[in-house]
């Protein structure tokens, strides 16, 4: 154990001799800038786009969208009710509508788009 | 919930259900034919096509979503036992505090107790004893992407996970300092995370006030691997729950409160649940007749190297290895198998860094001859726990532990 800890401090000693003053500085203060929003994580192009990206985009970034798996209009329509019902997401029930009909058509399952 | 499976997930999850049958009637995992195996695996393009992001204090790590962050670990960093802070996976509910200044930071501890603390980063230090504890924090939903039917969710391949050894003070000292008053049954605990709107609950835990006193491990971690935390992953203390999944191990830890009930929040009550049933699983399509949270972890296995379709030399020695972890038991054995499950070896382990840890293990493997072999491994901990031979599924893609595996080829 202690072999191993002097080995990774070894290491880490090397990374803050890179990284010089601003590794020791965040012992004393954790201030961070996180990188801005994916931007190869864009909506696809289509009716209610725009609505989708402004209202779900309002709390979390597109690749919580893009990087979900194909399921049906169904189980998109919930997923907008839950983030209305339970996380208050400030949607009306037309834009709603709106945003549900863009994923299920976008991202949803290819028997439900087929569908449409 | 009235699901309609596409024509991919309606083709595993019928693969899986004759593999289920198949492994039911042997009585024994790993009987089953390559396709059956096959069944499992999933090579789409939300896993395989992910970019490499380098965020504040991180290496490149697999990017699965930009705001809140979620961070994945490339596999790579699980061929040693210890996961680099700078590789350690991030995954937050809510936005991560970006400007802490421990001059300011205070530990808040309050509610059901004698004594009401406020306790600066020098006085968690300098007033307690600390301690360390080597332990693997897992998110519950590790390895989610692999669910078959597949379910929304952070899509992970099996890198929300890591280990290290955590340094702080063990949370039963500080609540006796404070001095849990008669009657208190749970502890919440809260980070300086925010949600992005008011209507948005914050992310508050809780554990049993049972719990936290019986095991001198959990702890308010202040040094991950020896150093101050990265930020993403608690600066300038979170809690570690050993054995227990990453939910409990709130970061950027702020307050902890004691009550005299059982904490009723949306992060206990009606996310991080799993079915009560003992496998926490239920067939695909149907509802959970009751729930709890999640709490202990299963037991894991994985083969770091070779690489899932790697080419090797018939007839020379190649050294297999990897880690194995459970919820606290510690891993008693690890077996190997390069014929698709039929037959298994057992492995050497490697140096125990104590029952919360990740074990590595490696076997000198030399492939009889030219040909392709499907390597899988399988652990079983002290206790007699193992791993399942198909994936037990539950609406959210929880606690998967399926018996892992690989093909590679010799020539």
């Amino acid at each position: 154990m202690i072999e191993l800890m002097t080995n990774l401090r070894g290491r880490i000693i090397l990374f803050a001799g890179i990284a010089g003053l601003a590794a020791a500085a965040v012992a004393q203060q954790g201030s961070i800038r996180l990188p801005a929003d994916n931007p190869a994580s864009q909506l696809k192009a289509g009716p209610g786009e725009a609505q989708t990206s402004r209202s779900c985009g309002l709390c979390h970034s597109l690749d919580y969208i893009v990087g979900q798996p194909r399921l049906d209009s169904a189980q998109w329509e919930a997923e907008v009710r839950k983030m209305i019902a339970v996380y208050g997401a400030p949607v009306t029930d037309v834009d709603a509508k709106t945003i549900s009909d863009y994923l299920a058509a976008n991202y949803g399952s290819p028997a439900a788009a087929g569908r449409r | 919930m009235g699901r309609t499976f596409t024509t991919l997930d309606r083709r595993h999850f019928l693969r899986g259900i004759g593999l289920a049958a198949v492994a039911a009637g042997a009585g024994l995992p790993g009987i089953g034919s390559r396709l059956a195996w096959a069944a499992q695996r999933n090579d789409d393009a939300l896993i395989s096509n992910r970019p490499l992001v380098r965020y504040p204090e991180k290496t490149d790590l697999i990017l699965l979503t930009s705001r809140p962050p979620q961070l994945e670990t490339p596999m790579k960093y699980f061929e040693s036992a210890i996961t680099p802070n700078e590789a350690f996976y991030v995954r937050y509910h809510t936005y991560p505090p970006t400007d802490i200044k421990l001059s300011t930071w205070r530990l808040r501890i309050g509610g059901n107790v004698e004594r009401p603390l406020e306790l600066s980063m020098e006085e968690l230090q300098g007033r307690f004893p600390s301690a360390s504890v080597v332990a693997v924090n897992q998110c519950s939903g590790n390895s989610r992407g692999y669910s078959s039917p597949r379910v929304f969710g952070g899509q992970w391949a099996n890198g929300a996970m890591g280990n290290a050894e955590w340094t702080g003070v063990p949370l039963r000292d500080i609540l006796a300092m404070a001095g849990v008053k008669a009657g208190s049954v749970e502890v919440t605990f809260r980070g300086l995370d925010r949600p992005p709107m008011p209507t948005i609950f914050n992310f508050v835990k809780s554990l049993s006030v049972a719990r936290i006193m019986e095991d001198s491990n959990v702890l308010v971690a202040y040094r991950m691997n020896g150093q101050p935390l990265p930020v993403l992953n608690g600066f300038p203390a979170r809690l570690v729950v050993p054995g227990w999944y990453a939910t409990y191990w709130v970061k950027n830890l702020s307050d902890i409160t004691v009550l005299d009930r059982e904490f009723d929040g949306f992060w206990m009550k009606r996310a991080y649940l799993i079915p009560d049933t003992p496998c926490g699983c239920v067939e695909p399509g149907t509802v959970p007749a009751g729930t709890v949270p999640t709490s202990r972890m299963n037991v894991r296995s994985f083969i770091t190297s070779p690489r899932d379709g790697a080419r090797v030399g018939a007839g020379s020695a190649v050294n297999v290895k990897g880690i194995a972890f459970d919820g606290g038991q510690g891993i008693e054995s690890v077996m190997l198998s390069w014929d698709g499950g039929e037959t298994w070896r057992r492995v050497q382990l490697g140096r125990d860094l104590g029952n919360y840890s990740f074990r590595e293990w490696s076997y000198a493997w030399t492939p009889p001859a030219r040909g392709s072999y499907r390597l899988m491994v399988r652990a079983v901990n002290r206790i007699g726990e193992s791993q399942p031979a198909a994936a037990g599924f539950n609406p959210s893609g929880y606690l998967r532990n399926v018996i892992e595996q690989i093909d590679v080829a010799a020539t």
